[in-house]
This record gives C-alpha cells, sequence and structure tokens, in this order.
C-alpha cells in the first residue's frame, strides 16, 4: 500500500513538474505574477511528493517487502539496517530516485534562499528546474520505475553486493549526487540570465552558493570514495582513473573554474559569458557523468545489467538541456557586455589562469576516457587509455595551478605589480624550496615527484597564510583578522586543503614501500622499521558473511604498537570474497596489512604496505570542503538569505 | 553511482576469477632490479578480462599468466620495450594501458598542451582588446566613480 503511495506521489511529482516548467515561464512573458509566484508552489509541492515517493521505497527496503522487484533484487532479510537503506540507492532505479529528489530538493531550496532574487529571474530559474526534473522523471517513470511489483514474490532477497556493504560507501552516492545535481541550479540560473539577457554582478553573488555547495558536496563525495577504495579494495590504491571516477572528477574541476570566475562577474562584472558557458559546461558534464555509467558505453567489454535504452534515453536529456543552452548561449552571449577592465598582471587575469587550467584539464580526462570508443569507432584502433596516460597528461596541469596559486591569490583587482608580490611571497618560496631539497637529499630512491610535491604543498600552504598576514595592515594588527569576510577566510582554508592533498598523493606515490611474503603462524619478520608477528590465523562468522581472520602483532624497538586484525570474508548469499584490509593509521604513515591466501605448504601469503601520509589526502579534501563551508557562510549571502521574508510577503500581498 | 557500478565490474570480474590479490610471493623474481622492472612494466599493461585494472593489481587468473610472462622475457634479456611489443603482439593494443604516441594518437597526446596554447592565446587577446575598448571610455588612472568606490567600500569593509 506504501509502495503505491510512492508510486502515485511520483507520477503526480511528473505532472507538477510539467507545470513548474511551463507555468513560471509563461507568467514572464505574461507578467503574471500568479503565474510567476506559482513556480515556488510548484517546487515545493515536487519536492514533497518526492520526498514521500523516496520515503515510501526507503520502507519497502526496511521492511524487506520482497513483492517489490527493486528489493528482491537489491536487499536481502539479513543485512544489516544501514545497508537495508544504503542499499535504496545502491541500485539504478532507487539512485535516479535519488537523483531527481535532490534535483527537487535543490529547486525548493531556491524558494527557500532565494527571497531577494528578482521575481522573473526566480521564476525562470524554477522553470529551467522544473524542465530538467521533468525529463528525468519521464525517465524514471517510463523506463526505470523503482515501485514495481514481482509475482511470484520471493523467499528473499538477492543481496545486496558486499563490497557496497560498507559505512564509506552508504554515504558515497548522496554526496555526490548533491554535487552532481547541485550542478544543475548553476545550470539554471544561466539558462535563466541567457533568457532574461542580462547578467550583472548580482547574478555573480546568486550562483556563486550554489556553485560552492555543489563543489562542496562534490568534493566530499569523491573523498569518500576514493577512501573506501583505499581500505576496501585491498592495494591501497586510492585512484584508479576509472571512467566512472572520471565521471565525477570533470564536473569536479569544472564546478572548481565555476565557483572562481563567478567571482569575476560578481566584483568586477567580467567574464560574463565565459561564466555562463562554464556553468553550462560543469552541468553538462555531470549530465555526461550519468549517460556514461547508465549507457554501459563505456563498460562495454563487461557490461552487465546497463540497458543502451536508457543511455540513450539520457543522452537525449543531455543533447535537449546542453544542445539547447549552448543555442541559446550563442543567439544571446553578445548582449552580455563586459564592464570591468583589467591588466594582464592582475587578480582578473590570475582567475583566467586558474580557469584556463582546470578546464583544459578537466577535457584532458574527458579524452582521455573517451580516446577508446573514438579510437574504436571512428579509426579501428582497439586500445586503452590508463592510469599511466592521465598522471603523465593531467598532472602538469596541477603543477602549474600550485604554481601560480599564492601569486594569483594576494595580486590585486584590475592591475598589480608582480615585483611587489613576489618581494613579499620571498620567505613561502624559499622556505618551501628548501624543503624540498631538503627531503630530496634525504630521500633513498631518487624520485622527483616527492620533493616536487613537498615543495607545491608547503609553498601553497604558506602563502595562504601569507596572504592572510598581509590582511593584517602595515601595524600588523591581527585583530583585523576577524574582521575579514568569512569568503577569505574561506578561500584561505581552501587553498591550504589543496595544498595538503597535492602534497599527500605525491608522498604516497613517491614513498610508499611494499612487501609480500608467506609466513607460518608464529613466524615474525621486519620491514620498513618495524617488526610484525603473525599470531593467529581463526574463523569467524559475522552477520551475514563468513571470514578469516589474521592477528598479526605489530612492534617497533621491541615496544609493541599494537594488533591489526586483517580478514578475508566470504558473502554466501552474494557469493563473493572481500578482502578486509588491517590499517593502523598514523599521523605521518599509515601501516596497511593484507590477508593473502593459505599456501600448500601451510604458510599464509601476507601483504604489508607502508603508506606514508595516506590520511593527508583527504584530510586535504576536508579542508578544501570546510573552506568552501565557511565561504559559504559569508555575510554577502547570509544577508541575501535575511531578504526572504520580506519580499515573500510583497509578492503575496500584489 | 560512479563508485558503485565501478565497483559493480570490479565484482564481477572477481566473481569470476579466483580470490587472490595481485602479485603473488612465489612470482617474484629474485633479481631486485629484474623485478622492480618487472613491477613497472607490469603497471603499464592492462588486465585483459578486468575493467580497467592493470595486471600489477589484478587477481584475475590471466593477468597472473602474463606478470609470468613478463617475467621470463625480462629473465631471458629481453628490454621493457621487447616485452612490451611481445605483449601487444599477442593481444593487440588494447593490454597497453600507456597508449604509444603513434598516427591518431597523436591528437590523444598533443590535446592537452595544444588546447593550453590555444586557449592562453584568446585569452591574452581578450585582455589586450578590453584594454583597447576602455582606452579611449575609461583611463586605467582615472579617479574611481561612485559606483566603484561603493563597490571599494564594500569589499574593504565587509
Amino acid at each position: 500500500m506504501i509502495t503505491e503511495l510512492g508510486h502515485f506521489c511520483l507520477v503526480i511529482a511528473m505532472l507538477i513538474a510539467l507545470l513548474q516548467s511551463v507555468v513560471p515561464l509563461v507568467g514572464t512573458r505574461r507578467n503574471s505574477y500568479g503565474m510567476m509566484n506559482f513556480g515556488s508552489v510548484a517546487a515545493n509541492l515536487q519536492f514533497v511528493l518526492l520526498l514521500v515517493a523516496f520515503a515510501s521505497l526507503t520502507h519497502a527496503f526496511v521492511t524487506s517487502d520482497f513483492s517489490v522487484r527493486l528489493v528482491a533484487l537489491n536487499s536481502h532479510s539479513l543485512k544489516p539496517l544501514l545497508y537495508k537503506i544504503s542499499g535504496v540507492w545502491g541500485n539504478h532505479e532507487g539512485s535516479m530516485l535519488l537523483w531527481v529528489l535532490i534535483l527537487a530538493l535543490f529547486g525548493a531550496s531556491a524558494v527557500w534562499f532565494g527571497g531577494n532574487l528578482p521575481i522573473r529571474l526566480k521564476a525562470t530559474v524554477l522553470s529551467v528546474q522544473g524542465a530538467v526534473g521533468l525529463a528525468f522523471l519521464i525517465f524514471i517513470v517510463f523506463t526505470s520505475n523503482p515501485f514495481l511489483r514481482i509475482f511470484p514474490i520471493p523467499f528473499d532477497g538477492q543481496d545486496l553486493n558486499p563490497l557496497l556493504q560498507d559505512p564509506g560507501l552508504a554515504f558515497h552516492p548522496p554526496f555526490l549526487y548533491l554535487g552532481y545535481v547541485g550542478l544543475s541550479m548553476s545550470f539554471s540560473f544561466a539558462v535563466a540570465a541567457l533568457i532574461e539577457g542580462r547578467i550583472d554582478a548580482a547574478w555573480g553573488r546568486w550562483v556563486r552558493p550554489w556553485t560552492l555547495a555543489a563543489w562542496l558536496f562534490l568534493t566530499i563525495g569523491i573523498a569518500l570514495g576514493s577512501w573506501w577504495a583505499y581500505y576496501e579494495l585491498g592495494w591501497g590504491g586510492f585512484w584508479f582513473w576509472d571512467p566512472v571516477e572520471n565521471a565525477s572528477f570533470i564536473p569536479w574541476l569544472c564546478a572548481a573554474a565555476l565557483l572562481h570566475s563567478a567571482i569575476v562577474v560578481e566584483k568586477r562584472e567580467n567574464l560574463k559569458s565565459w561564466t555562463i558557458l562554464l556553468a553550462i559546461l560543469a552541468f553538462g558534464f555531470s549530465l555526461t557523468g550519468t549517460f556514461i555509467v547508465r549507457s554501459g558505453l563505456l563498460t562495454s567489454v563487461h557490461a552487465f545489467a546497463n540497458d543502451p535504452e536508457r543511455g540513450f534515453f539520457i543522452l537525449l536529456i543531455f543533447c535537449f538541456f546542453v544542445g539547447g543552452a549552448l543555442i541559446l548561449f550563442a543567439l544571446r552571449s553578445n548582449s552580455l557586455q563586459a564592464k570591468g577592465v583589467f591588466s594582464v598582471i592582475s587578480r582578473e587575469s590570475s582567475l583566467v589562469a586558474n580557469n584556463i587550467l582546470l578546464v583544459v584539464s578537466a577535457f584532458v580526462v574527458f579524452v582521455g576516457t573517451i580516446w577508446p570508443y573514438i579510437a574504436e569507432i571512428f579509426f579501428d584502433r582497439k586500445l586503452s587509455v590508463g592510469p599511466p596516460f592521465f598522471n603523465i597528461a593531467f598532472t602538469p596541469f596541477m603543477v602549474a595551478l600550485g604554481l601560480i596559486l599564492p601569486i594569483g591569490a594576494m595580486v590585486p583587482w584590475k592591475r598589480g605589480k608582480l615585483n611587489k608580490i613576489t618581494k613579499s611571497l620571498m620567505i613561502p618560496v624559499c622556505v618551501a624550496i628548501l624543503l624540498g631539497c631538503f627531503v630530496w637529499a634525504l630521500q633513498a630512491q631518487k624520485t622527483i615527484l616527492g620533493p616536487l610535491g613537498l615543495f607545491l604543498g608547503v609553498w601553497i600552504v604558506l602563502g595562504a597564510f601569507y596572504d592572510l598576514y598581509t590582511r593584517t595592515g602595515s601595524k600588523r594588527n591581527l585583530t583585523r583578522l576577524f574582521r575579514l569576510p568569512r569568503s577569505d577566510w574561506g578561500k584561505t582554508v581552501a587553498h591550504i586543503g589543496f595544498g595538503t592533498t597535492i602534497f599527500a598523493i605525491s608522498a604516497l606515490v613517491a614513498w610508499e614501500s611494499e612487501d609480500i611474503r608467506t609466513e607460518n603462524v608464529g613466524a615474525t619478520w621486519s620491514f620498513s622499521g618495524y617488526d610484525f608477528t603473525l599470531e593467529s590465523v581463526e574463523n569467524l562468522s559475522g552477520p551475514n558473511y563468513f571470514s578469516t581472520q589474521a592477528s598479526i602483532k605489530v612492534a617497533e624497538d621491541g615496544k609493541t604498537l599494537g594488533t591489526l586484525f586483517p580478514e578475508k570474508r566470504n558473502y554466501p548469499v552474494a557469493q563473493m570474497p572481500t578482502t578486509e584490509a588491517a590499517i593502523d593509521y598514523k599521523l605521518t604513515k599509515d601501516i596497511y596489512l593484507v590477508l593473502g591466501d593459505l599456501q600448500v605448504d601451510g604458510k599464509w601469503t601476507i601483504r604489508t604496505y607502508i603508506k606514508p601520509f595516506a590520511n593527508w589526502i583527504w584530510a586535504g579534501c576536508i579542508i578544501m570542503a570546510l573552506g568552501a563551508l565557511i565561504s559559504l557562510s559569508d555575510r554577502r549571502y547570509r544577508v541575501a538569505a535575511g531578504a526572504k521574508s520580506i519580499s515573500r510577503n510583497e509578492i503575496e500581498k500584489t | 553511482m560512479t563508485m558503485i557500478f565501478h565497483k559493480l565490474i570490479f565484482i564481477f570480474v572477481i566473481a569470476i576469477s579466483c580470490p587472490v590479490i595481485a602479485v603473488e610471493p612465489d612470482e617474484v623474481l629474485d633479481n631486485p632490479s629484474l623485478e622492480e622492472r618487472a613491477r613497472q612494466i607490469s603497471r603499464d599493461l592492462r588486465c585483459l578480462v578486468c575493467q580497467n585494472e592493470s595486471i600489477d593489481e589484478s587477481d584475475a587468473a590471466l593477468a597472473r599468466d602474463l606478470r609470468v610472462l613478463v617475467r621470463e622475457r625480462l629473465q631471458v634479456g629481453d628490454s621493457n620495450e621487447d616485452v612490451l611489443q611481445f605483449v601487444v603482439d599477442r593481444y593487440g593494443e588494447f593490454a597497453l594501458l600507456r597508449p604509444r604516441i603513434d598516427g591518431v594518437n597523436y591528437v590523444l597526446w598533443w590535446f592537452g598542451p595544444v588546447f593550453l596554447i590555444f586557449s592562453i592565446i584568446i585569452a591574452v587577446t581578450y585582455v589586450r582588446n578590453l584594454r583597447k575598448i576602455s582606452k579611449s571610455s575609461n583611463d586605467l588612472s582615472a579617479p574611481l566613480n561612485d559606483e566603484e568606490r561603493k563597490k571599494l567600500k564594500e569589499i574593504m569593509g565587509d
């Protein structure tokens, strides 16, 4: 019954989305306040309906209602509650429902926080948002309906993939979606600006918080996924340049570019057309990501359940929205006049450089991702593009970005003097170079990557602190720091996070060490300054799996540090084994132990990895996200939100 | 969604292969420099039955065979390039994770640098033109107008 209610709400939501996409837009043409205001009502209503639909699907999963096809295929009665819930979005239909729910959430937030938006702009934005929602709701209802029943009702479900039964991964998709779909707001604002034919500093101020929020969620989502891969997949890799990973990374790069260029629109009323184009591009890549994952295009060799028909549908949606937006852009972008003037050495120029590096690198990743298909279809060459390519082709852009970042962050608007900035950044540069050289001399294997990463990390982090320091004025009055706008603090924090991640990635890749051996129970071996003792190997059983667990004592200089328990699990329902690495998280390095197979001679295969600064990768991501959060709490956005009640009342009066 | 589907494929692969993890102790060569070269080559070779994994990371049986093959070739005295060529002759260039820089692949490898240079030229031209247009109407050294003053106050005071 509850399932049918959900199904009903889903269909009604589709009809509401249709009204939401048409009525407010017509209202702007006819100058009808009632019609324009209908957008707000519809957006709220659509959100509530989809919330009910999503809740009823969740109810079906939690109560293990196996008469619902989706539940039977993706859940099991013995599964822990958390994974029954995360199972809702651990499959195609449920994840698409989450997608539109979040889309509706963003649409409704535009109503809740957009009180100070000009009513015409708001109506147009909600209209575009409604149209995107409509397209995806049609897609769900007609090709991927999560509420379908099956008969006969199976006795039990087929279980969620065990690799996905993990707290880190349970919340990975919702964050990614918040990011992907958050970019739809930037897109809607861009299209609305094109329809309205005007874009000014205020527009930049409105669009930036949405982009910031989207970028924040994408950052967390990507970090969660990467952390999960690190501890779950059993060899401590954290990024694989896989097509589906790239599908989330490309929008992240574009969103990063967009939130920088929106600053220029807001502060200087320049780069308007470019920012609009970027907003379309960023959401376009989000849709491409959805298309890539859904169509099975990029997994043709081992396509498992992806449906080409669904892929085709999403391709249509993509062509309609991105194509339409680009045509609109071509027709209207000339009307967007640039106002501010700036010289080659200026904050504006440095933000342009930032944009070039981010967008070109995003395209490099994109081309690398689709190249195997282009080569096969057009040139009849069956080839692969893997991590070695991306590492070579992508890394230089990040190095260049890191190099210019501290300078660009400090150079004044309009026109600056380079020698003044280089003078003030002398100390960070020298410290960074010295540390880099020091580490170069120290390291056993001479790699350039480690010292370079350290140099960049120190340069970016110190540069960010130095930027703050110069803000104390000539009298070095530290209290001035507390009066700085939050967006300045956000910028500093986010840049520190970026520097941390860059350093950590290069340190891990350059200085990681690995040991593979077979040992008897009771044996002791040393590696990288630690002594390991394989104390025992036992068979255990968990709620829905069996496990073989080793106890390995770790000691340093005769002092016991602790015992680690690497496991191998077997999930009988899903019939698959997983490796649960045991990780001793330390500040500067992780000790990463993996239990392998029992050999014929009675020895166990044990892998030991020492992963320097691994935690710092995700710590850096969290710091970046924190920076975005601080920036988001800036007064000028809150002032904007505060204006809501007044203008809303005014509208209701009219 | 992304990770999930990546992993789904991964699982599919695991399900059809035996559960061992990457390089096995019995494969490791006694000669450390040869082993290091073998590891390097392994990272550039694709596990042919996996989704985007190198044979160095993969636990599939075929990946193991390839790892052993790479080590055999190295022991015979092949250079790194010879080994890669040997694998390509057998399995095609699909096995290479680092696509060769030849033919149409020039487009792939040169896309980034060319696009970058192109963008820089466009950006510099744009900034130059801004100044040219503005020179007549808006001199950079001119005092701030009211709007700019207001904005300055906002930026400084916020």
